[in-house]
């Protein structure tokens, strides 16, 4: 297993998961043996090959720099699990 | 007359034309049926009363002249589309209660048109599956039963389950699902139904729940090839709300549908047969050889070397995108908020109880591939081959118009197989997934039942904006292949 236990909880913590540790016992095999399949592509000669993050052959469009949206914050706090006068509530985080 | 339930949308919109029926009665008669398919689970949220509403407004605009494209045509939607005061949840937990305050390009363009929503579908939570078992709602049951096995639940496949089963057991006339890596085209092949993917940047992502974003495309679902045509119309078009939306004409994709593809060449990808493939898989696969040259059109071997390692590209750049799309969901701004006494453990809580398995593992996967020391080895590796995997299409293509390949390597198996090994349920998704890293249009024709009596699919997959040649080619399997088989 490439993966150990203490590398999977690491990666959960990175990624925001709360993880018990019954919970890390079951996932790391799991994450490690993807990990592991995914090796393959070391077979792959890749010598002078330009990575490809997208196949849509147009440049990023640009448009003018002027507020085109906006004045919605009902709608933007209306899912809000906990909002008050216009802003989203969170717990303290400065002491 | 034909069930109203069994109509095509084409038949449906002669119908309405007509007068022979209303839209309102065309809406009644699917909400009867959903209300005797319940079993299937197909729908997250079901929505008669904005369907009947939709349909009254529909019926007073045809009878003022101003009848849309798809004027009175009752559709599901994919629960991954955010629908504007109508719960959306990509069949997460995380998500749950999620009211969105706008409507999706897509969705708002078949309204404009003149659709109907019946309800929102059940998928793979975050469209993260291939059988629809990965769903905060509960599985979808396939309509189609194993005649060998007949109290087996069959899965619909993934992730669009929910979709596929709809518009299989005529409780909707078609239906809108995405496609990351075969999420139309493997259900579509399950459920015996007719099912496209567009080419990457035909229709706007916006306001669909985000998966991987250089994969994710939208497409259709109905019962005949056709139907998919006149939806596809529909739903295409740039939209300056996505940057990756191309600003190409739409044509009318149903036009293309003229039979004829006498001097056409259609390639066979020879990776595609791969190690034990079902006998009768190969078979349908050969039969769709021959109705292809039945048709006047001529088949060549062609060669996609990076084939067998599509799928493991595919399961870096997908988890690495997911892992980072899926990072806004941290209990603050909307979705599910489980307190706690400082914010990270807010997050952390948040998104353990939020999230299912699945998720968790490509999130995993994902934060994986992309920390630090890992980038290049894994991710940029990854993005490499994704290179060579287009250009091998790109060589095929310049021998060829249009390949022919199996949909899925099996058909429908029972809910609960293949669970036991994530990579065992990646297979299902072999022959869809390399043309999803190219971007490519891709469609799923029924063409055939195995010795179980279940469907299996032909794909075709076209050069990249295209999807004229991937109707016509599929059109005539279609017409050849004569499947009139119907779930029981």
């Amino acid at each position: 297993m490439s993966l150990d236990k203490a590398t999977v909880k690491k990666v959960a913590s990175l990624a925001r998961l709360a993880m018990d540790d019954e919970e890390l016992e079951r996932m790391a095999p799991q994450v490690s043996g993807i990990i592991d399949w995914i090796e393959q592509l070391g077979e792959v000669n890749t010598d002078n090959v330009e990575p490809l993050s997208s196949v849509v052959d147009i440049s990023l469009p640009l448009r003018e720099d002027k507020v085109n949206d906006g004045g919605c914050v009902e709608k933007i706090l209306a899912n809000a699990p906990e909002s008050t006068q216009g802003y989203f509530v969170v717990s303290k985080i400065v002491e | 007359m034909t069930e109203l339930t069994a109509l095509t949308i084409k038949a449906a919109l002669a119908g309405l034309e007509k007068g022979d029926f209303t839209s309102r009665e065309l809406a009644k008669a699917h909400i009867d049926a959903m209300d005797k398919a319940k079993n299937l689970n197909a729908f997250i949220v079901e929505t008669p009363d904005l369907a009947l509403k939709q349909a009254d407004e529909s019926d007073k605009r045809r009878a003022a002249g101003n009848a849309g494209l798809l004027e009175g045509i009752p559709l599901g939607i994919k629960d991954l589309f955010c629908t504007n005061g109508v719960q959306t949840t990509a069949a997460s937990h995380i998500l749950e209660g999620f009211i969105p305050q706008y409507e999706s390009t897509v969705t708002a363009k078949l309204f404009a048109d003149g659709a109907l929503m019946l309800g929102k579908t059940n998928l793979d939570e975050f469209a993260m599956g291939s059988s629809n078992t990965t769903s905060y709602f509960g599985n979808v049951t396939n309509p189609w039963k194993n005649k060998n096995k007949p109290e087996a639940q069959l899965v619909p496949g993934g992730s669009s389950g929910g979709s596929a089963a709809a518009v299989a057991a005529n409780l909707v006339m078609g239906a809108t699902g995405t496609d990351t890596g075969g999420s139309i085209r493997q259900p579509a092949a399950f459920c015996g139904i007719s099912g496209i993917k567009p080419t990457y940047g035909r229709c706007s992502r916006w306001g669909i729940v985000a998966f991987a974003s250089s994969l994710d495309q939208a497409g259709t679902f109905a019962r005949t090839v056709e139907d998919n045509a006149l939806l596809l119309r529909s739903m295409s078009g740039h939209d300056p709300k996505d940057s990756t939306s191309a600003k190409k004409d739409v044509p009318d994709f149903a036009k293309a549908l003229t039979g004829d593809i006498r001097g056409m060449t259609i390639g066979i990808p020879k990776e595609y047969r791969v190690d034990g493939m079902p006998a009768e898989i190969e078979r349908l696969w050969q039969q769709g050889i021959e109705w292809i040259h039945a048709a006047g059109a001529k088949t060549i071997e062609v060669s996609l070397p990076h084939t067998k390692y599509a799928l493991a590209t595919y399961y870096v750049i997908a988890p690495a995108e997911a892992s980072s799309n899926l990072a806004r969901y941290d209990g603050v701004r909307y979705g599910l908020r489980v307190p706690s006494d400082n914010l990270r453990e807010t997050y952390e809580k948040t998104r353990a109880q939020g999230f299912g398995d699945e998720v968790k593992r490509r999130i995993m996967i994902g934060t994986y591939v992309l920390s630090a020391g890992y980038y290049d080895a894994y991710y940029i590796k990854a993005q490499k081959v994704r290179r060579l995997i287009v250009n091998d299409f790109m060589s095929a293509f310049d021998k060829c118009d249009a390949l022919l390949t199996p949909t899925a390597p099996s058909a429908a198996f029972a809910i609960g197989e293949n669970e036991e090994d994530p990579i065992k349920m990646y297979l299902n998704d072999v022959f869809t997934v390399p043309a999803s890293l190219a971007g490519l249009p891709g469609m799923s024709v029924p063409a055939g039942l195995d010795a179980a009596s279940l469907p299996l699919g032909l794909q075709i997959i076209g050069r990249p904006w295209d999807e004229e040649t991937v109707f016509k080619v599929a059109g005539v399997i279609e017409s050849l292949a004569q499947f009139t088989h119907r779930p029981a």
